[in-house]
């Protein structure tokens, strides 16, 4: 076991929270993301590989899926899978085992910073901030979107709950910018 | 002072009384008024100086068309110059002050412009300073300057923060009067998703200004009670205070929601205003229509307005003008003002109406077949000069006229996209055209529908239309009078009628335009200015146009138009800006060891969007080349760390991997083994070198592509267009992970030990297992997932080691301790671009876009073997020929002597010119291992001519050195320490 500190994207030892009147909002380290990228050709088995890694469908476009693990549609043929860190700090490896030559999988665990918005009246935070449509993302649904000219995925995890994945070296960047439309409606 | 003009009624909250300043006098008001109304029932008709002639003027209208009774609002560097005070809404403590003034308002020492009016026509400038030429900019023009205008800003940043955001709706409903109130019941009640938008802070629009009755209620109550329905609808948003400013592609539709403005004080944290972007389905446009005057004889006095607006003013703000008015009109809707009026108490002195037809009143005297053809009052209006149609004149005494020349429709929002409006003979008034924005359509008087109960018909059927609703609401019985109104523009035979009171353009100045042969519209808006500034022209274009067409013996469609153009009313700039400012302009990116950087006190430099540590002084260090020195120094001589992560990282997977990466780079990739790296050069396909880096191959199907920090975005857009548009059937997958990885080059004589410390050891990473461009995966510090790299930017023997990057904070720390015994030092961006230069790497100052691999010296990469991007391209005439630029070494004869970046060389003799250039200056640095200031360049055969001499010039800072040609490997060009 080694023995190096890890530090949150935003530089604190602990995530940081913030909640400012009905939503609160979170950062969140504990989480390993690894991209799956189907191989040329190998589109359906890609597809039933990863529904053996998550427990559930491969999602389709825009959706989320799965269990303990759970992936999002990230473009054609290409998902990002999440897990718990603890037990899957070496996610990619795990999914690339399972997936074989069907896919491509790169480690994405520290390439985002994961945010979380739970509460109620948390459109009311994200419509200073996406362009999305938020009558469409609706639970279970993921999207990408710019943040601030920061490139992000949403996810509705639920109507009161919601996760933003980020770039990790813009995490002071989106955390300031969603922090700030908060302060805004609330 | 009391409100001696207020009257009972109205749509005001008498309970409070708010207090406000203008023009350093103290009043009252209550809320739900607004500026302009306060002023009013204080019996404030003077309210600014106007824009060239400095004459006093007053309010014109009631609403956000006002061209006259602009303020500056607010005090200190939240003051807002040209803020129309009709859309001012009313709080406590509110401070204004008049504009354009001096020393006072009420005398303005230069209304001694209106003297000289003759001089001052239009065109005058253009005219009068023509020459000498270079007087105009020293000159006339700061002289003038000062002279024109309205407001002053307040030279201090806008202390207000603004927000932006994006809303979605089914149905998007511009104006709430009843048209768009209408329409909003109807898609509401039908489940739609509606927002309904108005600029005003009481959703109603014209029934709030209005006393007959909507259905069995008062026209208000009825709006109120519609409103309370909507508000009840969770499909429904209602956005009061919110101007949709511009109609743009796709359905989509500015809006500058006021969140703020009528607050004293916006509490912490609150934008002053949100700039929403509107993504409809589809629009309704219901934005009303505007009253326009007709052009007398002085009819800019204080107190002269237009009919509607003195009913707006009496009946929505319980105030009259004056407790004596006359009415001049030439439709029955000026009538209507002078019956409300009436009814209220206010003595009317006459109704004076141009039509021999015009309808009498058992309350007040009609003239009919009469024109108003001169007003007199020095500071606001006391009489009205009537022409009756025997010849002779009455004089009315009144302090207010109310003008009414008929109602042109806000078709505004429909050309936003270059449609056209068309004439309507009815209305004499233009209407929204065939070719509107895709998915808007027009209802109410904003179509011509100039009735209460049409508007409310049309509202309904538009909704209706739009959502394929087959029934219609019952709609409520309202006024429904047909359009009574002859056409009449202006007064003829006046000497000073004004058409633009915002601009103080008259009906001769029309006239002089026409005669001076600037006759299309637009050069009529650009000559007399007709039409511009914050009001653009909503209560003046149409008649200019008329007056136009009359001197043109024209129709006014055929006459023309002018565009109407976004916003729709003035934006601050701030809300174009929302957040972005500041610190916040646009995004920052930090490295994993930034907290520990800023503990060093490292200072930071901008590269792109990164913030990188350009070098760590040390106490005692007082100038920033002492850092840099030092640590180029200890890094040359034992060993330094730097924080790399910058560079671009993708991730290459599948089995073409190899093969894509043989099209994307100049070089060979494709026989390159697993466990290497190799540096690749990237061309563009007109041949021009893209971006340098390197690829590790890390498995048979898998490789890590670095870029430069600089187009870490563009060459993966690069790839991504390769992969996915040249090479579909490539198997082959990307993803970035800049990231993800901490990576940081540790390099200098030292540096295995260094790492040796830290690599786990069942990695041996000796020269002999781990050679000059291994790479591989391997652990550190008891287990850690990592990477390792041999390559080398500095030239000395070197490692780039990459960890997962939320430990690459503790890494750095790590390295540091473990370094100490051989004086390890971290180094930034500035040391290492002196290294580099040293070495004679190329970087963004030589890839600049303009040089091939010719021109850099790395003209054998380009491999013959294979079709790569760019391949062919870069062999073309011109880039290969004998005189091509080279990369090459500058050092100055004298040593002391600077060499400059962005310096031309020239031959040792001969003129100094463009002709005779021979070359010029990339890259420059001190190089503390050479005592030397030395240079990278481009230079004309620059192979051939070491050690030549020439002159480095830069002829605009007078600047002459001369320079030896030298390798620009200054630093073992060998290559003897890297694979050490």
């Amino acid at each position: 076991m080694h023995d190096l500190v890890a530090i949150t994207a935003l530089g604190g030892a602990a995530p940081r929270v913030d909640t400012v009147g009905p939503v609160t909002f979170t950062e969140v380290p504990d989480v390993a993301l690894t991209s799956v990228a189907a191989r040329l050709g190998q589109e359906a088995k890609a597809r039933e590989a990863l529904a053996n890694v998550i427990g559930a469908p491969a999602p389709d476009i825009q959706r989320i899926a799965g269990g303990e693990k759970t992936a999002f549609w990230s473009g054609p043929d290409q998902w990002m899978v999440e897990a718990p860190y603890n037990g899957h700090h070496d996610l990619a490896d795990q999914v690339k085992a399972a997936v074989g030559n069907t896919a491509s999988v790169t480690e994405q665990t520290d390439a985002w910073v994961r945010f979380d918005l739970r509460g109620d009246g948390i459109p009311s935070v994200l419509e200073l901030l996406s362009q999305l449509d938020l009558r469409c993302l609706s639970s279970g649904t993921a999207a990408r979107c710019s943040i601030h000219h920061v490139g992000c995925y949403l996810l509705c995890r639920d109507a009161n709950h919601y996760s933003i994945y980020g770039p990790r070296s813009s995490a002071g960047s989106l955390h300031h910018a969603v922090l700030t439309s908060m302060r805004s409606v609330y | 002072m009391t409100q001696v003009n207020r009257l009972t009624g109205g749509q005001i909250d008498r309970n409070s009384t708010l207090n406000f300043y203008f023009d350093g006098r103290s009043y009252t008001a209550h809320p739900g008024d607004t500026l302009a109304s306060a002023l009013l029932a204080n019996n404030v008709r003077l309210i600014g100086r106007s824009f060239k002639y400095h004459r006093p003027r007053g309010l014109l209208t009631a609403g956000s068309e006002e061209p006259n009774g602009m303020v500056e609002l607010r005090a200190g560097a939240r003051k807002e110059p040209n803020t129309r005070a009709t859309t001012i809404e009313m709080f406590d403590g509110l401070i204004a002050n008049a504009q354009n003034r001096w020393p006072s308002l009420r005398f303005d020492a230069l209304a001694v412009n209106d003297m000289f009016s003759n001089f001052l026509s239009a065109g005058f400038y253009y005219k009068t300073f023509m020459w000498p030429a270079a007087f105009w900019e020293k000159l006339y023009e700061p002289i003038i300057r000062r002279a024109a205008g309205l407001g002053s800003l307040s030279m201090q940043a806008d202390p207000d923060e603004y927000d932006k955001g994006f809303r979605h709706c089914d149905l998007l409903i511009i104006g709430a009067g009843p048209a768009g109130l209408m329409a909003a019941l109807t898609a509401g009640r039908a489940g739609a998703d509606v927002i309904l938008a108005d600029e005003d802070f009481t959703l109603g629009g014209r029934l709030n200004s209005e006393t007959f009755s909507v259905g069995d209620h008062s026209a208000p109550d009825w709006a109120a009670q519609a409103v309370a329905e909507l508000s009840a609808m969770p499909n429904v948003r209602l956005m009061p205070r919110t101007t949709v400013i511009g109609a743009f592609d796709h359905g989509i539709y500015g809006a500058v929601e006021r969140t703020g403005d009528h607050l004293p004080s916006l509490p912490t944290g609150k934008p002053r205003q949100i700039l929403w972007r509107i993504y409809s389905q589809k629009a309704l446009l219901c934005a009303g229509a505007t009253e326009r005057p007709i052009a007398f004889e002085n009819n800019d006095r204080p107190g002269i307005m237009t009919a509607s607006a003195l009913r707006t003013y009496v009946n929505r703000f319980a105030v009259t003008a004056s407790p004596r008015v006359a009415i001049f009109t030439n439709n029955d809707d000026g009538h209507r003002t002078a019956s409300d009026l009436h009814a209220k108490g206010v003595k009317i002195a006459a109704v004076v109406d141009v039509r021999e037809d015009a309808p009498l009143s058992y309350d007040y005297e009609v003239l009919k077949g009469a024109q108003v053809v001169n007003t007199k009052g020095r500071l606001g209006l006391s009489f009205v000069e009537v022409a009756l149609p025997d010849g002779s004149t009455r004089t009315l005494d009144c302090g207010a006229l109310g003008v009414s020349g008929g109602w042109n429709a806000n078709v505004h929002l429909t050309c936003h996209q270059r449609g056209r409006p068309v004439w309507n003979e009815a209305l004499a008034a233009f209407v929204p055209g065939e070719n509107l924005p895709v998915g808007m359509s027009v209802a109410g008087s904003a179509n011509g529908v100039m009735s209460t109960h049409g508007a409310l018909r049309s509202g309904a059927e538009a909704a209706a239309a739009v959502l394929d609703l087959t029934t219609l609401p019952d709609l409520p019985e309202a006024e429904d009078a047909p359009i009574a109104l002859k056409p009449f523009w202006y007064v003829q035979g006046c000497k000073r009628a004004w058409v633009d009171q915002q601009n103080d353009v008259t009906v001769k100045d029309v006239k002089l335009s026409y005669q001076e042969g600037f006759r299309s519209v637009e050069h009529l808006k650009r000559y007399t200015t007709l039409g511009m500034a914050t009001d653009q022209g909503k209560t003046s274009n149409i008649t200019g146009l008329a007056i136009m067409a009359e001197v043109a013996g024209k129709s006014i469609p055929e006459t023309g138009t002018t565009i109407f153009r976004p916003p729709y009313t003035p934006v601050p700039i701030g809300a174009f800006a929302g957040r972005m400012t500041g610190k916040e302009f646009h995004p920052t990116r930090l490295t994993p060891s930034h907290h520990w950087a800023k503990e060093r006190g490292a200072v930071f430099v901008e590269a792109g969007n990164w913030l990188r540590a350009q070098w760590f002084p040390l106490p005692g260090e007082t100038h920033w080349r002492e850092s840099v020195d030092r640590e180029v120094r200890q890094t040359r001589a034992s060993v330094g760390v730097c924080d790399c992560t910058t560079l671009g990282k993708i991730d290459v997977q599948g089995t073409d991997a190899a093969a894509f990466l043989n099209r994307v780079y100049a070089n060979g990739f494709a026989k390159l083994a697993v466990g290497k790296t190799r540096y690749g050069l990237m061309l563009r396909e007109d041949g021009m070198v893209m971006d340098d880096g390197t690829a590790a191959r890390l498995a048979e199907d898998h490789f890590v592509v670095t870029t430069t920090t600089a187009n870490a975005v563009s060459v993966y857009r690069h790839m991504e267009f390769v992969r996915q548009c040249l090479f579909p059937d490539m198997d082959v997958q990307l993803i970035s992970t800049t990231d993800g990885w901490a990576q940081y080059a540790v390099a200098g004589p030292n540096s295995r030990k260094l790492l040796q410390k830290i690599v786990d050891p069942e990695f041996d990473i000796s020269n002999e297992a781990f050679p000059f461009m291994a790479c591989g995966k391997i652990t550190v510090c008891g287990g850690l997932r990592a990477r390792l790299f041999r390559i080398s930017f500095s030239g000395e023997l070197a490692f780039e080691i990459a960890v997962p990057s939320r430990y690459g904070d503790a890494l750095m720390r790590r390295l540091m301790i473990e370094g100490k015994e051989f004086d390890v030092t971290p180094y930034g961006t500035e040391a290492l671009s002196v290294m580099r230069i040293e070495k004679g790497h190329p970087v963004g100052n030589e890839l600049n876009g303009t040089t091939t691999a010719l021109n850099l010296g790395l003209g054998k990469m380009v491999s013959k073997k294979k079709d790569s991007i760019g391949s062919v391209l870069c062999e073309r005439k011109a880039l290969i020929a004998h005189d091509v630029l080279k990369l090459v070494g500058l050092k100055p004869v004298n040593p002391e002597e600077k060499i400059t970046a962005g310096g031309h060389l020239m031959n040792t003799d001969g003129p100094v010119d463009s002709a005779h250039d021979q070359g010029y200056v990339t890259s420059a640095a001190y190089s503390p291992n050479l005592n030397s200031n030395i240079g990278l360049g481009l230079l004309k055969r620059g192979d051939a001519r070491m050690g030549e001499k020439m002159r480095l010039v830069s002829p605009l800072t007078a600047l002459t050195v001369e320079v030896e040609i030298v390798s620009a490997h200054f630093i073992d060009p060998e290559g003897e320490r890297l694979r050490a």
